[in-house]
């Protein structure tokens, strides 16, 4: 007889901790989704869910679709022809698929906000910048767009730094403000949820952890799903983590799970180090 | 097998732990039946070289903590890598307490007198091997990630326990038969009930062995057999009751 078949099976004594995935509402519930780069596949049959208020992170090697699925989100693909989306994602409370060629990807990019791996203020003052999200969707009125500038450069802890110079140029902040710049601009028309793609990859260490800080922040109040190539990073700013491979989705769980105690032996290799 | 890591060193570094680890264990072996073939013996030479060897258990207890800390800073484990940091770091102050307790029997052999029966120390010879035998067995377990040794190291404590009781009530019976034997039999039950340590330590390497490999601790009720604090009590009291 093997005698691997004698250890005895036993049980973990402790539930896994944190948020319960079950219990916290669903804001997005991404059913088989594909995606095609022309004839290229680069994401395959994708199912998973996006916890309300929770912050989800995507992590995998460089091409494992990641940042292609983030993009999914609010319709990035259709700027190029040729793109093409297979399955669904579904966002509640509206239950609207917004990968739908039914739904306007406008209308998608209003509801959903995104931040990129480069800080990219327009070339305008820190106000306009904030208030352009407001403007696009035809809020003018000075005194509520004064009120939700404020606001979002308060949410994205910029405020205090930046209130004396509102009229300045938005290029003359640093790195990291500017960052968190943009991540008032797409807080500012109070988006459902927020996307960062490798937000904090071009910043130092300092501006780094004030990004965290604000991720945190912002999680009980925003849907965050960030790409990140930082696996400690994933580890301390997430509740779910998704691991990516060649376009799939290997696994999916709640982040203390996926970092200690990993189901599948390719998410094991990947954020221990020894992938390929 | 685990795949190597893309960056080699780090591989270095986690084997460079197990292997000190490794090196600990075999001293802290050396420690125990030095010290047990001391006292059997009355070899002062023996219980000397085991607090000279208690030094260097001690020393490698601190490069393995030094080695340890410097290798999570450096490669910010996760998982089973991290796992594997934590576990040296306890084994090796399981061992180190192994070496503790080889040390005060080590120190006994002094204060022994003259009058020393030999078949009253069998008992002891006979645990001293049990442990022995366990704590090889675990080391084995944590060197081969072997679920199934650190398993039976895990349930086998119990044997240790119910031979430590049963010991325990021999001694008494010792010293009632003849009062010369007191001395030496209080010396005999502290060494029984510091080897009996031993063994519980040896589980807590077996329970760390368990976590290393699969990422929890283990949920059974281990089964128990010391119940040396309140062995000899009955025989205690019926002379005069």
């Amino acid at each position: 007889m093997d005698e691997k078949t004698q250890v005895p099976v036993v049980q973990p004594t402790t539930e896994t901790p944190a948020k319960p995935a079950a219990e916290s509402p669903i804001r997005a519930r991404v059913v088989d989704l594909g995606f095609f780069y022309g004839e290229k596949q680069a994401l395959k049959g994708l199912n998973f869910v996006v916890h309300d208020c929770q912050v989800t992170a995507l992590i995998g090697p460089s091409g494992c679709g990641k940042s292609t699925l983030l993009r999914a989100f609010n319709r990035m693909h259709d700027l190029y022809p040729g793109n093409r989306y297979q399955g669904e994602i579904i966002l509640y409370p509206e239950k609207i698929n917004v990968v739908s060629p039914d739904v306007d990807p406008m209308l998608v990019r209003l509801k959903i906000g995104m931040v990129f791996q480069k800080p990219n203020p327009f070339p305008k003052s820190i106000y306009e910048n904030v208030a352009a999200g407001l403007w696009v969707r035809g809020i003018r009125k000075r005194s509520i767009v004064d009120e939700r500038v404020e606001l979002a450069l308060r949410q994205a802890a910029l405020w205090d730094e930046v209130k004396d110079r509102l009229r300045t140029s938005a290029y003359g902040l640093s790195g990291g403000q500017q960052q968190r710049l943009c991540i008032a601009r797409a807080l500012a028309p109070e988006p459902e949820m927020l996307l960062l793609d490798e937000p904090t990859s071009a910043l130092d260490p300092i501006a780094t952890s004030r990004i965290e800080e604000l991720i945190a922040e912002l999680a009980p109040m925003v849907t965050v799903v960030i790409v990140t190539h930082n696996m400690q990073q994933a580890a301390r700013v997430s509740d779910h983590t998704a691991f990516m491979y060649l376009g799939e989705l290997i696994e999916f769980d709640i982040t203390s799970k996926i970092f200690t105690t990993p189901s599948d032996r390719r998410t094991q290799d990947y954020i221990t180090g020894r992938f390929g | 097998m685990m795949n190597e890591h893309t960056a080699k060193a780090f591989d270095v570094d986690l084997q460079e732990l197990a292997r000190l680890v490794a090196e600990m264990g075999g001293l802290a072996e050396k420690q125990v039946a030095d010290a047990v073939g001391a006292l059997a013996r009355r070899d002062a030479e023996r219980a000397r070289r085991v607090l000279e060897i208690d030094a260097s258990v001690d020393a490698l207890q601190h490069e393995i903590e030094e080695k340890a800390v410097l290798t999570i800073a450096r490669r910010q484990p996760m998982a089973v890598d991290l796992r594997e940091i934590v576990s040296a770091l306890r084994i090796a102050n399981d061992l180190e307490r192994i070496g503790d307790l080889a040390k005060n029997i080590a120190k006994r052999v002094a204060l022994t007198g003259d009058f020393r029966p030999q078949k009253l120390i069998r008992g002891v010879e006979h645990m001293a091997a049990m442990v022995l035998g366990q704590l090889k067995k675990v080391l084995d377990s944590y060197g081969g990630r072997d679920l199934v040794k650190a398993m039976m190291v895990w349930k086998g404590d119990e044997e240790i326990d119910a031979l430590c009781t049963s010991l325990f009530r021999e001694l008494i019976t010792y010293m009632m038969e003849d009062p010369r034997n007191i001395t030496f039999c209080i010396h005999l039950m502290f060494t029984a009930k510091n080897i009996e340590r031993m063994g519980d330590h040896a589980t807590n390497i077996a329970e760390t062995v368990y976590f290393m490999i699969e990422g929890h601790p283990i949920a059974d009720e281990r089964p128990k057999g010391d119940t040396t604090t309140i062995a000899g009590i009955e025989e205690l009291r019926s002379p005069s009751g």
